[in-house]
């Protein structure tokens, strides 16, 4: 058994890019190694801004030789055949041998390849792996052809075993292999050798390198909560950034400062934003006054100083920042207490869409919507389409064009500014709500009703135009504004008739572009795909939703899913499966019946025909179930009109058990199946049985 | 390499350590170009030098102008004209991120003190057509260079590839210099005989210069100018190699690509002017890019542009 080592040493790699190049590296050369026949132990990538390595444990020493035995064409076959066989196996004709076989006399070709050294293999599998890497940009340098991340320039592979390590070699564009390393560019820039994995990581730590990512992120991490405890104050936690901030550096060294007063006035949004994206800075906040007062950066090196240089240079450029952001501030709010008009105005002039036109139209149509669709969320009127109206408005802001990922949290504070009351602001910022599966969905009225009218002009005007996503395509997100305008019905228990309220009106303001209005029942058979996907995950099956979307107003989509809910818990229940068997076995027997006689037995039945208890008891649980059913049903009390049907299930079950359907007397055949017809039809009340599977 | 006892006092101090760093490394030290460039990547000893398989290796510093960036002398480190320091090598170096750090040293950042890092930051010229890969340096979180491996220019592969180095004086030199707003910055010396800020200097030009860029500048005469430099520039390259006068092949290519900088800072000034929409924009830096490439086509047939004969 022997150990691998391998570092690619390169000039600054991109921190978005090294978790994924880890893993790439590790399946890459894991997967080469065992395809060639080689096995292996264990397997572990690391990265620093300047090096992927991996290490792989318990190598074996040499592949296993290999016997392949193919069949040939018959010895009579024409000679191109023959040639061919031999072409395909790389062997000559007295190498091939002869068998009798099922068609008589056939050649074999017995390929047989020995076992191959390990370093061999490694060779192979690491140049073609650096060859094939997939970054997701690459570029070449020098006079070279090779491409990686950015300029390569050592290769170290090295295969150890209680023998002694030894270099692999392997040479790619003139960069040969070796057992040669450097530690931190400025603290430790001389090269040094090692001998296997665990002299490497211990030399290159004390060589101002700590390899493993993780264990860069806990030093920072720690770092920052220390010195944050130490000033009163308390770390933002940033995953993101966190990940980031470590692939930047290979010897991290947090530093701790305050923000200046005159820029704690700032909206803390906007000094995390700021400070995340220019400088990678984390933001601590002070728990007393619960605002962001100070900032940690995270220097590459062990400064001579204590660091006192590098935190006067970064707090000078933190000062240059955030005198911007107080500028577009204070700009902004100008513009905010003025009512905003110049931006409204100005999104006249920026295109949503060139079929669909400017923000300011797309605005309009929303405010529309928001005020007609306002009465099913509860909210005014007026306020949703006043809400609607300025939701957008920060669009134009300085601040949101500095920092998009602020849109909406300014908006609220610039309707604030400018006035408007709580629901109008919360509107602005909630509205875009919710936008991945994980994010909250706005329950006060007014966000509630921007937000939906926000999402559905959006669905409507790309299905005017025919913009549907196909596949994997679907370059403005409409899966997720249906699945958003799902989560805001159901999660607000909107009842509200889609097709014939909101995407019908909303269809209308956008009205027909070239011609074409958007087909709101196409519509909403996006939404109803979108929602046997939502409701798959909440463990309700598609087919559930499909015996369910037969029912009349299936665009209502909360009485859809209360429907669904209620049909699932029956059928998880004995006499729910039960049902659905007799209720199935029931249609079949009138299908065929019905196939046969070419008429409809819905003639109703007559007891005076009964003949059996059975049939009688059938004839009375109907009855007493379809007086319950039809009530419930009205009451759109679901779960009552599922136990009024389980009643059901025994006197079904009897009946099919003493009952032959098909009998001589075509009168009681006829009355059977008229019976068996009452069945379907109070089945068919509550959900499309014949939908479900099972 | 020269070595320097003393943290420079002067934004021309750095330049000069600059140049001289520089030259010591081989490089030719050009002039600025003679022309009104948005950055020193226009200067044709940049653009159309780093096409073809000539080795090159030039540094210069280059007045630079983006008319939007007026701020009438007032903002601290805002300006519409500013040099540029451009390191342009082909091939690039294996120790191109070497050299870079030997001339931070040569204008007294001392790595031991600072924290020196290269943050990824792609760069593309939609203008010339050009990209590349390569970093923003980072010194204490300030960026104070560009580093670019060059892989396209007007549309053609850079082979072999040039490294590029960008460095924005003023930002840089208040940094090292301590001072706080631009104009504030000592130009020469603080115990020559006449001491000059760099608001002495540029402080009044600043302003004019706003006022023209934002309101003064004639639009329609400026759209007509960027007409006639596209025709012209389209005109040059449009005739024939052959040159009836000496009877040699003579291909324009400095000239036109002189009509694309022409156009490119008309552009820019347009810009400023606010006339330019949205939509438009698109169009007219596709039209100076259409341009971009048709010079680069044409560099290529020369004997600085063209690739060297593969020995056989």
């Amino acid at each position: 058994m022997a150990d691998l080592l391998i570092e690619l040493f390169s000039e600054e790699i991109p921190a978005r890019m090294q978790a994924r190049a880890r893993e790439d590296l590790k399946t890459l050369i894991t997967n080469g190694l065992v395809e060639a026949g080689l096995t292996y132990a264990s397997a572990g990538a690391f990265s620093t801004p300047r090096r992927l390595t991996l290490a792989v444990e318990g190598l074996s020493a040499q592949s296993s030789p290999t016997r392949e035995e193919r069949k040939g064409p018959a010895t009579t076959a024409p000679d191109a055949a023959i040639e061919g066989f031999l072409r395909a196996t790389g062997l000559t004709k007295d190498q091939l041998d002869i068998r009798d076989d099922k068609k008589g006399q056939t050649y074999f070709a017995v390929i047989t390849k020995p076992g191959r050294p390990a370093a061999t293999i490694i060779a192979e599998v690491l140049e073609s792996t650096i060859r094939s890497f997939p970054w997701p940009k690459s570029m070449r340098w020098g006079a070279g052809t090779l491409r990686w991340v950015r300029p390569l320039h050592t290769i170290l592979c090295l295969l150890s075993d209680e023998a002694g390590a030894e270099v692999v070699p392997v040479s790619v564009d003139g960069i040969a292999s070796g057992n040669i390393t450097r530690g931190h560019r400025f603290l430790a820039p001389d090269p040094f050798a090692v001998t296997g994995f665990d002299d490497y990581a211990a030399k290159l730590k004390r060589a101002y390198v700590v390899l493993d990512s993780a264990e860069r992120e806990a030093a920072i991490w720690q770092g920052a909560q220390n010195l944050a405890f130490a000033a009163g104050m308390e770390a933002v936690e940033d995953r993101a950034l966190l990940t980031e901030v470590a692939g930047l550096v290979e010897w991290p060294t947090p530093l701790m400062g305050r923000i200046d007063d005159s820029f704690l006035h700032l909206p803390p949004e906007v000094l995390q934003t700021s400070m995340r994206e220019h400088q990678k800075f984390f933001s601590a906040r002070n728990p007393k006054t619960g605002r962001i007062e100070g900032f940690i950066t995270v220097a590459n090196t062990q400064p001579a100083d204590g660091g006192a240089v590098i935190l006067k240079g970064n707090q000078k450029v933190l000062t240059a920042r955030l005198s911007d952001a107080r500028f577009f501030w204070e700009n902004d709010l100008r513009v905010a207490k003025a009512g905003m008009g110049e931006w409204l105005d100005a999104l006249d002039t920026v295109t949503f869409h060139n079929k669909l036109g400017s923000q300011r139209a797309r605005i309009d149509r929303i405010a529309a919507l928001a005020r007609e669709i306002a009465g099913v969320v509860g909210a005014d009127a007026e306020v949703a389409e006043k809400a609607a109206r300025l939701a957008k408005a920060d669009l134009r802001s300085s601040m949101v064009g500095e920092f998009p990922e602020l849109q909406g949290v300014m908006g609220r504070y610039y309707a604030l500014a400018a006035g408007e009351d709580e629901a109008v602001a919360n509107a602005a910022r909630d509205h875009y709500s919710p936008l991945g599966p994980n994010d909250a969905v706005p329950t006060e009225p007014v966000s509630a009703a921007v937000a939906l009218a926000d999402k559905i002009d959006t669905l409507t005007g790309f299905w005017a135009i025919d913009e549907k996503p196909t596949g994997s395509k679907d370059p403005f997100a409409l899966r997720r504004a249906a699945l958003g305008v799902i989560r805001l019905v159901l999660g607000n228990r909107v009842r509200t008739n889609l097709t014939t309220g909101a995407l019908r009106f909303a269809a209308d303001l956008i009205g027909p572009i070239e011609n074409s209005f958007a087909d709101v029942n196409d519509l909403l058979s996006f939404f109803h795909d979108r929602l046997k996907v939502f409701l798959k995950d909440q463990g309700i099956r598609p087919d559930i939703i499909e015996a369910c979307l037969a029912m009349p107003n299936n665009d209502d989509l909360t009485l859809l899913v209360k429907r669904a809910e209620a049909l699932a818990a029956f059928l998880k229940t004995e006499d729910g499966t039960n049902l659905l068997q007799g209720a199935k076995r029931a249609a079949n027997i009138l299908a065929q019946a019905e196939a046969k006689d070419g008429v409809e037995y819905s003639f109703g039945a007559d007891i005076k025909f009964a003949e059996t208890d059975s049939e009688r008891a059938l004839f009375a649980a109907l009855d007493t179930a379809q007086a319950k059913i039809a009530p419930a049903m009205q009451a759109e009390d679901f779960a009552a009109a599922m136990s009024a049907m389980a009643a059901l299930r025994a006197p079904i079950d009897a009946f099919f058990t003493d009952v032959q359907v098909n009998a001589d007397s075509e009168i009681l055949r006829r009355n059977r199946l008229n019976l068996l017809h009452r069945i379907r039809a109070l089945c068919a009340g509550v959900a499309d049985f014949s939908k479900l599977e099972g | 390499m020269a070595v320097f006892s003393s943290a420079p006092r002067s934004f021309q101090e750095i330049i000069l350590r600059l140049q001289s760093y520089w030259a010591e490394q081989g490089c030719a030290i050009l002039q600025p170009y003679d022309m009104e460039v948005g950055a020193g990547t226009f200067h044709p000893a940049t653009t159309l030098r780093s096409l073809g398989s000539k080795a090159w290796a030039a540094a210069y510093v280059q007045p630079s102008r983006r008319p939007t960036d007026g701020r009438y002398g007032e903002n601290p480190n805002r300006l519409q004209h500013y040099y540029q320091y451009q390191v342009i090598i082909k091939p690039s170096p294996p120790n191109m991120q070497d050299l870079y750090l030997g001339s931070l040293a040569a204008i007294g950042i001392d790595a031991s003190l600072h924290d020196i890092r290269f943050v990824e930051d792609d760069w593309e010229s939609p203008t010339l057509g050009a990209w590349g890969l390569g970093w923003e340096v980072w010194c204490d979180g300030m960026e104070v260079s560009q580093f670019t491996y060059f892989q396209q220019v007007g549309g053609h592969d850079c082979k072999p590839v040039s490294g590029e180095l960008t460095y924005g004086l003023e930002r840089l030199a208040m940094y090292v210099l301590g001072a706080e707003h631009v104009m504030d910055m000592p130009f020469n010396a603080p115990d020559a005989p006449i001491p000059l800020t760099y608001g002495d200097i540029f402080r009044q030009t600043e302003e004019e210069y706003s006022r023209h860029n934002f309101d003064g500048a004639d639009t329609a005469q400026l759209l007509r100018h960027f007409e006639d430099a596209e025709a012209e520039c389209q005109r040059l390259l449009d005739a024939p190699p052959l040159d009836p006068k000496t009877g040699k092949t003579i291909i324009m290519a400095h000239p036109a690509y002189d009509q694309t900088i022409k156009a490119s800072h008309l552009f820019n000034l347009l810009d400023a002017r606010g006339v330019i929409s949205v939509t438009e924009r698109q169009a007219y830096i596709g039209r100076v890019r259409a341009l971009a490439k048709k010079c680069a086509d044409a560099f290529r047939l020369t004997d600085a542009g063209k690739d060297a004969e593969v020995a056989l």
